[in-house]
């Protein structure tokens, strides 16, 4: 009894969201999809991504046209920068860890910033398996938009992780990303 | 012989028949839905909501694993199961919104047609 007790206050210090996706592209395709901002711009969210790859190197995304044009309708302005972050680790084109802060709410923001793992493994020649571990411990706000809560709510809720995961399989495999 | 394993594993990586064999059974289902609610957990603690053997309960997260509906990562001595809901999406995005569209599609041709002038 002692031991679950135990493993269940180590759950609740610890939240953890895992996600898994195989690539037909080599590690090296699937690394410049996520970090560089001419890929990494063109799926999910379509925010692009600045990274200075180097311990310690700033991150930051900052809002799309189609991100801006949707708050404008809506009535709400949105930062130029929408999330940020740091650099902890970059080992090319195998392992990334980051922090990150979204910046897109005040609910968002409030969480602080959380830790987001990024993995790639060359499962057989040409084919990756992508794994991202997001540490979303403490910040239940971002936790709901990385797991998709907000996605049937439209206005660029979007399907969190899984959605964006799928988005750039398709843009890797297909060369276009999938509609709607 | 040489490529058999990127064979197997371009089969494994290209087929959803996995994923739904996986889904194809009530317990299998019952531990994602318990790791939907709150995942990290360890098979001890999965198996203290199932009347089944652990030997049942490891079988099981085996299959799921195979069809990567769960990804286990180490924690110390502890071996904890996630719920990676991106292979449902997959097959979600690829046939399930094919479908939708159709639908859709199909209606507006049944509008245009019975909006159309004689």
């Amino acid at each position: 009894m002692i031991t679950t007790q135990a493993s269940e206050t180590v759950q609740d210090e610890r939240t953890l969201q895992v996600y898994r996706v195989y690539i037909k592209r080599t590690p090296e395709k699937v690394w410049q999809a996520i970090t560089d901002p001419e890929w990494n711009g063109r799926y999910g969210y379509g925010a692009p991504q600045f990274f200075d790859l180097r311990p310690g190197g700033s991150y930051r995304s900052t809002a799309s046209e189609e991100m801006r044009k949707v708050s404008d309708e809506m009535g709400y302005g949105i930062p130029d920068v929408v999330v940020d972050g740091e650099v902890l680790e970059a080992d090319p084109p195998r392992k990334l860890v980051q922090t990150f802060r979204m910046l897109m709410s005040p609910d968002a923001a409030a969480d602080g910033f959380t830790q987001l793992t990024y993995e790639i493994f060359e499962v057989a020649p040409g084919v990756s398996r992508l794994t991202v571990t997001h540490d979303v411990t403490g910040a239940p706000s971002l936790a709901a938009v990385v797991a998709g809560a907000y996605e049937d709510q439209g206005g660029g809720g979007g399907g969190g992780w899984a959605w964006i995961l799928s988005d750039l399989k398709s843009l890797l495999e297909t060369g276009s990303v999938l509609a709607g | 012989m040489t490529c058999d394993l990127s064979v197997t594993y371009l089969a494994r990586v290209t087929d959803d028949d996995r994923v739904f064999k996986a889904l194809a059974d009530p317990t299998r289902r019952f531990l994602l839905d318990l790791l939907f609610a709150r995942d990290g957990r360890t098979l001890t603690e999965l198996e203290s909501t199932l009347e089944m053997t652990r030997y049942g309960v490891m079988k099981h997260l085996r299959v799921l694993e195979e069809a990567d509906l769960v990804v286990s990562r180490r924690s110390g001595r502890e071996k904890l199961h996630y719920l990676n809901p991106v292979p449902i999406r997959l097959i979600h995005d690829r046939w399930i919104d094919k479908y939708t569209e159709r639908h859709v599609g199909a209606l507006v041709d049944l509008k245009h047609e019975l909006e159309e002038p004689l």
